[in-house]
Order: structure tokens, then sequence, then C-alpha cells
């Protein structure tokens, strides 16, 4: 008896796996629907008072520390050419105000789109005749948020600019691409389940709005490429290179999704 | 060590509660961290915080493994006589971070 029910069984839950699959879109099919523009909330909308009164407050907010050490390297003569970025650039309060707001840009010279910490070093090496700082290194985060600070407050503001479209439609379908052994795009958690808990945690939109930010998981100051990479490892995808292009597209893409939300840098995350 | 950002008022009148806030960078490596290969990071924390107001310590803390990096302190004191307060951080390395502020009382 027990023998003639157990195989019907399995039978009936193959046949509901089987039926589980077939109705499963295919990556091209799925659409989720993107946020609605007036439903947008920053990551710090999601965080704790605390954390809040952390970032809300210079004299306790540790990116400062990060911010400070930029001050300097912005005042400081380097590289061949012996040239600081206040000798070309001057005051950074006037200079850099709503610089990173409207990053990543075109840049002609490589027919490509950089960015803010890539046009950096750009800077350095061409203008400065100097090493370009490592990827993610104490002085590329200085200098980033230094240089972000100065948009602090002002709206996120994509350029709009026709050599961009590419780019920005590749970020576009890189951000609603399944990935990894968990098979899941950065839209089905960002655009789908915002709000929501994973593993006790809050699903936040992620909007670049506060790069680059103080991570407190982190204990310290990091890009957004390296949250992107966290979010990619989480899937069980492997992360792109640092510095790629698909980095930049999907950059580009955030920053359109998020256009018109205000700059936070240097932000505290949980 | 590295850098240290102080938030003291400038002036206040006396008698005044006032707000003290001490940023400090440092890693605060905990000890029970192992490099990839299995050695042991060593510990290296902030042990020990005074702040004293002309001469007077009005603040003092020893810190322990469990403090975050970049630890942050906030504490009040009372404003008595213009002049410097000293904030000195001193870590497992025996070495010291020292700041001041100045405060004129009105």
């Amino acid at each position: 008896m027990e023998a003639a029910v157990r195989p019907a069984w399995i039978g009936l839950a193959l046949a509901v796996l089987v039926a589980a699959v077939a109705v499963q879109p295919s990556p091209a099919q799925e659409t989720v629907r993107p946020i609605a523009p007036q439903d947008r909330l920053s990551g710090s909308a999601f965080m704790s008072a605390e954390a809040r009164a952390l970032q809300a407050d210079d004299a306790s907010n540790p990116a400062m520390l990060w911010v400070k050490d930029g001050e300097d390297i912005w005042a400081r003569k380097t590289g061949v050419a012996e040239r600081s970025c206040a000798d070309c650039h001057g005051e950074a309060g006037a200079s850099m105000k709503g610089v990173a707001a409207r990053y990543p840009a075109f840049d002609p010279a490589s027919q490509k789109p950089v960015t803010l910490d890539q046009r950096i070093n750009i800077c350095r090496t061409i203008n400065q005749k100097a090493e370009p700082f490592a990827p993610e290194s104490q002085p590329a985060l200085a200098i980033a948020s230094y240089v972000g600070l100065q948009s602090r407050g002002m709206p996120i503001t994509p350029p709009d600019d026709k050599r961009l479209k590419p780019f920005l439609e590749a970020g576009r379908s890189l951000f609603g691409l399944r990935q990894g052994q968990l098979n899941l795009s950065c839209a089905n958690c960002h655009d789908a389940l915002w709000g929501g808990k994973l593993g006790g945690s809050p699903i936040p939109q992620a909007h670049p709005t506060g790069y680059p930010i103080y991570r407190l998981e982190w204990q310290g100051i990091g890009s957004l490429q390296r949250r992107l990479r966290n979010c990619m490892t989480g899937v069980r995808a492997e992360p792109f290179a640092p510095n790629s292009i698909e980095f930049t597209e999907i950059e580009l893409y955030l920053a359109e999704r998020a256009k018109g939300m205000t700059v936070e840098t240097p932000a505290i995350r949980p | 060590m590295g850098r240290a950002l102080i938030n003291v008022p400038a002036t206040a009148k006396a008698g005044d509660i006032i707000e003290i806030k001490a940023l400090v960078a440092h890693v605060m490596e905990t000890g029970y961290r192992h490099e990839v290969d299995g050695k042991p990071i060593p510990r290296d924390i902030i042990n020990h915080f005074t702040c004293a107001y002309n001469g007077v310590v009005v603040f003092e803390a020893d810190f322990y493994p469990a403090i975050a990096a970049n630890p942050f302190l906030s504490f009040t004191t009372i404003a008595t006589e213009t002049g410097v307060l000293t904030f000195i951080w001193t870590d497992d390395k025996a070495e010291k971070q020292v700041e001041t502020a100045r405060i004129t009382i009105t």
C-alpha cells in the first residue's frame, strides 16, 4: 500500500515543480515595475534614528575624517607638474559644487562614460602628471568624499547627453539581469521587494545618494563599486572587474533612477 | 594615530553645561581576528582617553575591544573659566594623540 502511494506523490510533486519552472519567465521577458518617482526613498529613510543622527551632525559623522584628508589632498602640490587640485580648480566649494551630482559623465577622450573616481584619476594622470590613486585606496576615497561633500543638498542631475544613451540602456538591462547562483537581479530586490527584510535587515531602494558612504558594517568608508560588489557576491555572482564598463553602466542607470533625489555625501549606512 | 575631530563651543557662560564631542581615526583592531593564513592580527585599540580642562581631568574612559573603529565620544562638563581643553587618546602601541581646543568664558 505504502509503496503504491509514494510514487504517485512524487509524481505529483514533480509535476508541480515542472509547472513552476515552466511559468518562470525568462530574463528577457521579465519585467519588474520601476519605483514611481514619488515613492522613491533614500537609504537613510530605512535607517535607525541613531544612524540618521550620526549622519546629520558633521561633528559625529566619522566620514568627515576622510573629508578632512581630502581637503588636504586638494591643497597639496603633487606629481611631475607640482600642481595641486586647487591650483587649477581654486576653491572646491565653488568649483566642485554640483560636480558629484552629475557623474558618471561622458569622457570625449576615451569615448566612454567615466565615474567621478575615474575622472579624478584622469585629472591626476594628465594634469598633475602623478600616479593615479589605487581603486578604493584611502586617498581615492578621501578626495572623492571631499568633492562629493561640495554637492551635498543638491539634486542628482545626470547629464542629458545623447552619447551616454547606449551605456545608460546597458546599465538598465544589467539592473534587470538575473545573476549568480541565487539567480536574482538588482530589480528583484530593490524595485520589487524594497521595504521588506533580508536576513533581518531592511531592503532599501538602492539609490546612490550618499557615496562614498561610511558603512558601519565596514567600519570605514567605501565606494559605490564596493557596495555593488557586496550585492553581487551576496547573490553568489562573480563581481565585475574593478572600474569595468559594466560598473559604470550600472552607476549611470542608478543616477538616472535617482534623478532629482538629494545628495547626502558623505552618508552613513548600517 | 590619525586625525581627530573635536567639537567644543568657542564661548560659554560660566556655569553653563557644555557638550563636547571627540572623534578620532583609529582601526580598533580587536585582536580576535586572523589573516587568511591563520596568523592572528595583533590587538591594537585605543585603551584610554582623558579630557582635561585647564589641567583638571573632567572626563576619562577605558576602552575595550568591542568598541568600533573611529570611536566617537560625546560628554558634558561645566564651563568654569577661559582656557584650554586637552584631549589625549592612548593606544596599545603606547602612541598618544593629543588635541586641544580653546574655550572663552563670557
